[in-house]
């Protein structure tokens, strides 16, 4: 039983010069508001009714993959913040707030895996999120997801993408894709379309080759649909992660107002889980929607259907061997994992199943904000999950070759993990594969 | 003795049991006020198929994959529980205290089933007792407050179990088996064994949530 590894880190200062304006006092106020003010039954029931079992720890990728280091176990993330402020009634110092912070926004996923374990059904992700409210209020937020929660709310996208660059980089990806097909369109601000597709800001700043790649199979497929030309294009939310509700409902306002406005039947969203989380169960129910107001369709679900529709033909199922990561927002938080993997077995020749799966599945470590939390984290997020890399070498010790992931999130802190630990995996998207088998017109 | 024995038999066991019974009303009846002043959506995503689905996946022993993962465990928990509560309920000497009172009667353990099912718990509570010394994960989490409620639990069981013996001090014993069931009594609404109160609506608030929005298991 050795001393809990050490993780290096770097400097952060949206903690330091957070924690530098703070005095006991004013966090004290703080705490006492958002715990009187905004929490209620199930924060008093849950603190009520953990038996302090620590039966959640095995759920946690961090704490399995940190020598079982018990700092780590979600309850323990519970005691070393929530359950302090609690005790000392709102009573703790800057320092103690600047670790709190640390532990709620770099140290766990909100993947609710450990809600599946807990006895009780103690949904601790919702107790972090307190955390992460009281650290917001406060103004003592890591800085690089703060820096996003900023952008969402000057451009209402997470990327700064400005007002002309976004129909800019639409265009010029349907120019780009009509080379390849001479009569495709991205049709903009089409009134009255079937289907509104959504992207989170990260596609047009650097990945536009992925709304090129949406834009065939839409076509192929003979979807109506459109994408609009002004801000509520971006489905993504960060600000949902940093505790910031106000700003979250700012940008799930935008986006369902703007579906509304062009009078689609519902809204497809590109490959991402947490924007999907967003969408589908937080930012709904803080506008006050018990469930969307619009139809919600994640990507797995839409190419599950337009698969089984017949109106995409694979041409050539994909010859390498692959393996099917369970996003926790669209599986644990959606339950899409039996379409992701008709989509996958329609695409490809072969699915190697990872252990475990489904809503079983580890973590990629990145999301729920934590990557978003920057630089300063990156040792700690990647070698706090060792047991995804181990997962993972299993599923290629099976003969895997790629790697599918449809989520952004878990593919940026997969690509860290394959990088780190030298898994030697090619990490795709669903529909990165099917482009490449599917029928496309001439 | 004999005084004490007719105060702890007498208005003791009526402050006991009122307590008990108007703790637990009042904790419940707390935080059901509570849910609808602040949180009254919760109300609107409590489903009771998915509520009942998973509260009968999680007092199915083996059911989940926790349990799966720590057999042990699993195997002393629900022995402990069922022992727990079945215990002072049927237990002849216990059944024979209500009909005396109250005119009520009812099915009795035979007393070696019983005498048994006590010993079961007393080791239940070392193992839940070593459990929190030396697992690490649960360490970290202890309180001395875990302990005062394992002690709370452990009294009844290992004074009732002297007192049946009767192989020392059966009178002292016997008062204090009574004095520690009336403590546990009023513990249950409030402590942590409140869980005996709140777990059904946990469970099924997260089976709910689970269930019918996003279409997931909980186990």
């Amino acid at each position: 039983m050795g001393e809990p590894a050490k993780i290096k880190k770097m400097e952060d200062n949206g903690l330091e010069v957070g924690a530098e304006r703070l005095t006991e006092d004013r966090i004290e106020k703080v705490i006492n508001s958002v715990i009187k003010g905004e929490t209620g039954a199930r924060l008093k029931t849950y603190v009520d009714t953990c038996v302090h079992c620590g039966l959640c720890s095995e759920a946690c990728h961090y704490y399995l993959s940190n020598d079982n280091d018990p700092h780590f176990s979600p309850v323990g993330k519970v005691k070393q913040t929530i359950w302090e402020m609690l005790k000392n009634k709102g009573r703790v110092s800057p320092e103690f707030m600047k670790k709190a912070s640390e532990i709620a926004s770099t140290e766990c996923n909100l993947c609710r895996r450990c809600a599946m374990y807990c006895p009780f059904g103690i949904d601790v992700a919702y107790l972090i999120l307190v955390v992460r409210r009281i650290c917001h209020m406060l103004g003592i937020t890591p800085l690089y997801i703060q820096d996003t929660a900023h952008s969402h709310s000057v451009t209402m996208n997470q990327m700064w993408v400005k007002a002309d660059e976004w129909p800019d980089t639409l265009q010029w990806q349907e120019e780009e894709a009509q080379a390849e097909i001479p009569t495709l369109r991205i049709p903009l601000e089409k009134e009255g379309a079937d289907i509104m597709y959504s992207v989170i800001g990260p596609e047009p700043k650097f990945q536009a080759q992925l709304i090129y790649q949406a834009a065939v199979i839409m076509n192929t497929a003979g979807i109506d649909w459109t994408m609009p030309a002004t801000s509520g294009w971006d489905n993504s939310d960060m600000a949902m992660y940093t505790g910031d509700n106000e700003i979250m409902g700012r940008v799930k306002r935008a986006h369902f107002e703007t579906a509304a406005r062009l009078k689609v039947k519902k809204i497809v969203m590109g490959e991402c889980g947490h924007a999907f989380r967003s969408v589908y169960d937080v930012g709904n129910r803080w506008l006050g929607w018990r469930m969307p107001p619009f139809e919600i369709v994640h990507a797995i679900e839409f190419l599950h259907d337009i698969l089984k529709e017949g109106r995409i033909k694979i041409s050539r199922k994909f010859e390498t061997p692959v393996t099917l990561h369970d996003p926790c927002n669209v599986v644990r938080g959606g339950g899409l994992h039996e379409m992701s993997r008709y989509v996958v077995n329609e695409m490809c020749e072969k699915l190697i199943e990872m252990h475990p799966n489904r809503e079983h599945n580890y973590c990629c470590c990145a999301g729920g904000g934590v990557i978003n939390c920057g630089p300063p984290y990156k040792n700690k997020r990647v070698e706090s999950n060792r047991v995804k890399a181990e997962q993972l070498f299993a599923a290629k010790a099976k003969g895997a070759k790629v790697l599918i992931a449809p989520c952004h999130n878990c593919h940026s802190g997969l690509e860290d993990i394959n990088h780190h630990y030298g898994l030697g995996l090619e990490i795709k998207f669903l529909m990165d594969v099917l482009y490449e088998v599917m029928d496309k017109p001439e | 003795m004999h005084n004490l024995y007719v105060f702890v038999t007498g208005p003791l066991a009526w402050a006991a049991f009122i307590l008990f019974v108007g703790g637990s009303l009042y904790r419940l009846i707390a935080m059901l006020i509570l849910a609808v002043r602040k949180e009254r959506f919760i109300f609107s995503y409590m489903s009771w198929k998915y509520g009942i689905r998973s509260i009968l996946r999680w007092i199915t022993p083996f059911a989940t994959e926790n349990m799966r993962r720590h057999p042990i465990l699993t195997i002393v928990t629900f022995a402990f529980h069922i022992c727990l509560i079945m215990t002072p309920i049927f237990l002849l000497s216990h059944v024979i205290l209500w009909d005396e009172s109250w005119d009520l009667s009812w099915w009795a353990l035979p007393d070696g089933v019983a005498d048994a099912m006590t010993m079961i718990v007393i080791a239940c509570c070392i193992f839940f007792l070593a459990r929190r010394l030396v697992s690490r994960e649960v360490q970290f989490v202890t309180s001395p407050s875990d302990y005062v409620i394992l002690a709370i639990v452990a009294a009844p069981f290992v004074t009732g179990f002297f007192a049946y013996h009767q192989w020392f001090g059966y009178k002292s014993f016997m008062i204090l088996h009574i004095l520690a069931g009336e403590i546990m009594l009023v513990a249950i609404p409030f402590t942590r064994l409140s869980h005996m109160i709140y777990s059904p609506f946990t469970r099924a608030y997260m089976g709910s949530e689970f269930g019918a929005v996003r279409h997931a298991r909980d186990w």
